[in-house]
């Protein structure tokens, strides 16, 4: 499984209920299930994906993010989960608070564009930045909301929320291995994940 | 439902299949039904595949759609020369895996494949009902399949499977009975018929009451409405096929002929075809059944009839996990309506996924072989079962 699945599975409290968005083919979903007895369900918008899904004994549902997860109840979820999707979102500051309406916490990982290699690249060639985890140019790239670990920080500090564990890790988008970073990580970590919950819940 | 049933291409098949009838609610017990109306006795036409577990625990019901019947698979005898209507979903190996589970199909209450409907003797006159038969809906339908299952000692299904008309009795099973259904998969099919729906069905009814040989549905013994069901069957097929589909099965293509023959005659291919499929059609299904079952869809609304106008009320009964498919071509029953069920269903928390399968060939794909869907079905009740192993 993907370094940073591996460090959110470890986070997910055995029982408990959870929706990954963007689930691909169910790789965490399935795990969860067999290892902590997780209920869980995903979404996923490619249908070739979704088969896969459910071909893993996955509960799936197939549709865009933003709009599926409108449907759920309050606190239908103990952790709602958005892994390296959050820089494709249109509007991520709308969908983050109507995960923490679904979810009681939310688990957000992403590429971080403070990293140093790509600091240098804008820095030495004046280019667009491209690496293993931004494989993209310019005018075609998904990921169109670049984001660093300092501005989440801001983000959730601004919104009212609180970050209750952050780990900032250095690793390539589809890669088995990493490691943690706990010095400078907004400039040496590739990815930052972090669980945020609202401010007046107590956890 | 399409006419063109080819054998299973890699010759695998369930084999030899036999019809068999249940004969129930005899007077006094006569089946109460959703109009007040009162029925009996109601005999059910079935055919089963593969072998009931000990337990009781690997039943599996397939319910079928406006021309289909209890013969889902397999065939009647080795001359045959079709298989059941769903053999390519249905069989060892397959989605619906016959060396695994034990399927069980019945002709809908109404129907004229051998369960009661309007072509059935009347009791109280000793001729056919013609429409003297009460106006049934799919919860009617739903009572008779208890009825059988109660016969067969079933008390628990793994399954409810069906597409189109069959797929609102699948919902109609899993809210009615929620203890009895595990799962239920659900197959371009609708919560409730949108006017679009309702008009082509509207349109085949009036085809068939206009037909001079219509005589208020009292036709047997005499010349039937042959043309009327004919016609309204041609409406029909188009409203299981697609644009796309019919481009590029006809296109403008003339049919044994290199130039217009300025008359009437059937020119184009699609006009030929559209002829063939009535006429093959009149052979085997009986008018007044189309008006009853039709009528049965289109009156099918859920949130009215189970949840004071709210689905979502409705599917608070539900305890089933639930597989939903829908096809990117079906303009019957287009995804939007499956959706709008799904929405439904997370609203109660319910175990739902949900699958548009990308498919040029109408609201007729859920019965076309296609990997994705058996694949997805196969799988799909293997983790059902699992899980109720476990749960064991």
């Amino acid at each position: 499984m993907r370094y940073d699945l591996q460090i959110i599975a470890s986070w997910i409290e055995p029982g408990s209920r959870v929706l990954d968005l963007g689930c691909g083919e169910g790789e965490l979903l399935s795990f969860l299930k067999k290892e902590k007895q997780v209920s869980g369900t995903g979404i996923e918008s490619s249908e070739a994906k979704v088969t896969k899904c459910i071909e893993n004994g996955v509960q799936i549902l197939q549709g865009d993010i933003t709009e599926e997860v409108q449907d759920y109840p309050d606190n239908a979820f103990d952790y709602v989960i958005l892994s390296q999707t959050l820089q494709q979102v249109l509007e991520p500051d709308l969908l983050i608070k109507e995960l923490l309406r679904v979810g009681k916490k939310i688990i957000v990982s992403f590429p971080n564009f403070s990293y140093w290699s790509i600091r240098l690249q804008i820095l030495f060639f004046g280019y667009a930045p491209k690496n293993r985890q931004l494989p993209y140019e310019w005018y075609n790239t998904p990921n169109i909301r670049i984001i660093t670990i300092k501005d989440f920080r801001r983000f959730v500090r601004e919104t009212g929320c609180k970050v209750i564990r952050e780990v900032d890790i250095n690793t390539h988008s589809d890669n088995l291995q990493g490691n943690i970073i706990n010095f400078l990580p907004n400039l040496r970590a590739t990815y930052g994940i972090f669980m945020v919950s609202r401010r007046n819940d107590q956890s | 439902m399409s006419e063109n049933i080819e054998p299973d291409r890699d010759g695998i098949s369930v084999g030899q299949v036999e019809k068999k009838f249940h004969t129930f609610a005899g007077p006094p017990h006569e089946l109460v039904l959703e109009s007040g109306a009162q029925l009996g006795p109601i005999t059910v036409a079935y055919e089963t595949m593969g072998t009931l577990n000990e337990a009781k625990s690997n039943a599996i019901l397939v319910t079928h759609a406006l021309s289909g019947d209890s013969h889902v698979a397999g065939y009647y005898s080795e001359d045959d020369p079709k298989p059941g209507w769903w053999d390519t979903m249905v069989g060892p190996g397959k989605g619906i895996d016959t060396d695994k589970y034990f399927v069980i199909c019945s002709n809908v209450l109404g129907g004229c494949m051998g369960t009661t409907g309007p072509s059935s003797e009347n009791p109280a006159t000793g001729r056919p009902y013609g429409l003297d038969f009460p106006v049934v809906t799919i919860g009617d339908m739903i009572m008779v399949q208890k009825g059988l299952l109660d016969h067969l000692g079933i008390t628990k299904l793994l399954a409810v499977v069906g597409g189109s008309i069959g797929g609102m009795q699948v919902i109609e099973w899993a809210i009615s009975y929620p203890e009895i259904v595990t799962s239920a998969i659900l197959l371009a099919t609708t919560t409730r018929h949108s006017a679009l729906a309702i008009s082509f069905n509207e349109i085949g009814r009036q085809a068939i009451m206009s037909d001079p040989n219509f005589n208020k549905g009292d036709y047997y013994g005499g010349p039937r409405p042959d043309i009327g069901l004919a016609l309204a069957r041609m409406v029909g097929h188009v409203t299981y096929l697609s644009d796309e589909a019919m481009r590029s099965k006809f296109g403008r293509r003339l049919q044994d002929r290199d130039n217009l023959s300025f008359d009437f005659d059937a020119n184009f291919q699609v006009e030929s075809y559209l002829r063939y499929q009535g006429s093959k059609f009149v052979q085997r299904f009986d008018a007044n059944s189309f008006l009853y079952i039709t009528k049965a869809a289109d009156y099918f609304d859920v949130g009215r009839q189970h949840g004071h106008d709210s689905e979502v009320e409705a599917f608070a009964k539900i305890k089933s996990k639930i597989l939903t498919i829908s096809f990117t071509s079906d303009w019957l029953y287009p995804t939007y309506q499956s959706r709008n069920m799904v929405k439904a269903m997370k609203k109660n928390g319910l175990d739902v996924s949900f699958c548009e399968i990308e498919a040029t060939c109408g609201h007729d794909a859920f019965l076309l072989p296609n990997e994705r869907q058996s694949t997805m079905i196969n799988r799909f009740l293997k983790r059902v079962s699992e899980e109720e192993n476990n749960a064991l």
